[in-house]
């Protein structure tokens, strides 16, 4: 039997994960501008990311991640992907871009490829307030509420807005937000009831 | 090396040659073993085969031996007998400890959305029930005391002897969950005095999918599964007679090779613990090592995850299992280990090694050769 057929990641995600691109080595020196990072041990993945940013483009880039093998080779895929992009556009890189990139996790392992790009704008924001410069991109960003599913801030402002979801129960059917690891419901359920105040529904 | 390098017999073990040959000779044994014609009555003689090897494996009577689809049966079917005494006014109260198999901690807590009330005995650090708590916990108004012998995952044993005399002296009925003991110590319902005990075929060598319980005479037996009249209208079905032929012959093989094996898996431990130790710095040991199945080894590995040292060690070939959140999904790491007083993050980091009767030193040699560059290269990658 091909030992690749048991393999459960794509052929991408095993090269990133046994040859892990742009690693932060100690030997190297490295020095960024702009240092981020998210996660902790005991969630199980940790990542730092370290940037050097020129002319408002990501020149360089080094990264740590303390993780399984999707959280390695996310980091790294995202690293291989923002190197020489503009701020601007490396600050939208999204989970799913990743993945799809990595050519795709299993759905159970997506939440762990969540913390790479999270750990990347830590990163930016941290080299524009290190320069004192105006921080544009935080703001135009959709917040990931829902890890697992990827449900946005912006998208549940969007369905209690247009009146589409009215409770927690469509939501969940609309978004199927809570259904992965669950620790998200409670920022959730807050952030509907404060939308549905803001625009004047009925919880 | 070209081999597998099996180190997962925990999860599951190969099954044995004597086993193969046994189940290949029977498969042409088609007769319904609850048939009265003769071919019925040769299927009944294999069923009765297989009784006679695992009553002498687990020291109890034939007739005491109720043959089932696993352990997860033979544990349901405990509970469920315990909830049936309880409805009907024996007793009020479960007891059982905080690091059972899944196939116990999921079958409480459905029992108690059910109203049940169930008390969870803690352990220790090495994952020993604590005796002082257990007293505590133990009354007259507790109908059934359950103790797994040796844990799935830091392999520690309990002194099933001393609960079960425990738990007579208040007049409860005492199961075991013995499935990873048996074949790796002696187990010996007459003199650890149980009235219940699980044990599942392919831990041992044998089939998966068959498994029994050991139900003490004059013990409390309620039907689980409806249907035939099998087992003494204990347990319906029809009988998987090749499967069961299968067991009986891997529990005469555990029966005959039981002293020799425990010393050979305890040695082979014994040399991977000490050169991991020896090698590889920053490690913790986890489990009782005084009492502990010979051929469990868990060890948790500090500023790495488990999953990616699965993951390394699986592409050299070496099969092993961890408690890590990431290898099974949820967000949390082993229970168990938890249940010990671990830090998360070392859970996070735990590689169980289970030795089993295929395995050779040379096994242990090449995974510490193999190893402690893996730990190394995954700690260059890590962020602390």
């Amino acid at each position: 039997m091909n030992f690749m057929t048991q393999w459960v990641y794509s052929e991408t995600v095993r090269e990133h994960f046994t040859e892990p691109k742009n690693l932060w080595k100690k030997s190297e020196n490295f020095e960024p501008n702009g240092v981020g990072e998210v996660g902790s041990l005991a969630c199980g993945d940790q990542m730092r990311v370290g940037i050097i940013v020129e002319d408002d483009k990501i020149k360089d880039i080094r990264w740590l991640t303390y993780g399984c093998a999707s959280a390695i080779a996310s980091t790294s895929m995202m690293s291989v992907m923002v190197k020489g992009m503009k701020l601007s556009e490396a600050y939208q890189i999204t989970p799913d871009v990743i993945n799809d990139a990595l050519g795709g996790l299993p759905a159970h392992k997506f939440h762990c490829s969540v913390l790479g790009d999270k750990a990347l704008r830590a990163a930016i924001d941290d080299y524009l307030e290190k320069n004192n410069l105006d921080n544009p991109y935080k703001k135009q960003v959709a917040k990931v509420i829902c890890e697992c599913k990827n449900v946005t801030d912006q998208q549940i402002e969007k369905l209690v807005k247009t009146g589409e979801v009215k409770n927690l129960e469509e939501l969940k059917q609309k978004t199927s937000y809570g259904t992965g690891c669950g620790k998200c419901k409670d920022k959730v359920a807050d952030l509907f009831n404060d939308y549905m105040h803001l625009y004047g529904k009925e919880v | 090396m070209n081999r597998e390098i099996y180190l997962d017999n925990n999860a599951t073990t190969k099954m044995a040659a004597e086993v193969i040959k046994a189940m290949r000779e029977s498969e042409n044994v088609y007769g319904n073993p609850s048939s009265m014609h003769s071919l019925g009555r040769e299927a009944a003689q294999y069923i009765n085969d297989a009784r006679d090897n695992v009553a002498k494996l687990l020291n109890c009577n034939s007739e005491e031996i109720i043959f089932n689809s696993g352990a997860t049966e033979s544990n349901n079917t405990v509970f469920h007998i315990a909830a049936q005494l309880i409805k009907q006014g024996k007793g009020k109260r479960i007891l059982t400890t905080s690091i059972e198999h899944p196939a116990i901690i999921e079958t409480v807590k459905y029992l108690k959305k059910e109203g049940l009330e169930i008390d969870l005995i803690p352990v220790d650090r090495e994952g020993r029930v604590k005796t002082e708590e257990f007293k505590k916990l133990l009354s007259n108004d507790v109908c059934l005391v359950s103790i797994m012998a040796g844990n799935n995952e830091n392999g520690t044993i309990q002194d099933i002897k001393k609960f079960s005399s425990m738990t007579h002296e208040v007049g409860s009925l005492f199961h075991t969950d013995a499935t990873q003991a048996i074949g790796k110590i002696k187990v010996d319902c007459r003199d650890w005095d149980v009235d219940y005990l699980s044990l599942s075929g392919h831990k041992f060598y044998g089939p998966k999918g068959v498994g029994a319980l050991f139900v003490k005479k004059g013990a409390p037996k309620m039907t689980f599964i409806n249907g035939g009249h099998q087992e003494n209208g204990f347990r319906a079905g029809t009988y998987n007679t090749q499967a069961i032929y299968g067991m009986g012959i891997a529990a005469k093989l555990a029966y005959q090779t039981l002293a020799f094996e425990t010393d050979r898996l305890w040695k082979m431990r014994e040399a991977l613990r000490k050169g991991i130790l020896e090698k590889i710095d920053e490690v913790v040991v986890n489990g009782c090592q005084e009492h502990c199945l010979p051929g469990t080894l868990n060890v948790s590995f500090e500023r790495v995850e488990g999953e990616s040292m699965l993951l390394m060690l699986d592409m050299k070939k070496i099969e092993v299992s961890t408690g890590s959140a990431c290898a099974t999904g949820s967000l949390k790491p082993s229970y168990v280990l938890l249940a010990c007083g671990l830090p998360v993050e070392m859970a996070h980091g735990s590689i169980r090694f289970s030795f089993g009767r295929f395995n050779t030193m040379e096994d242990v040699d090449y995974v510490l050769e193999v190893l402690p560059p893996i730990i190394k290269k995954l700690r260059e990658i890590s962020t602390r």
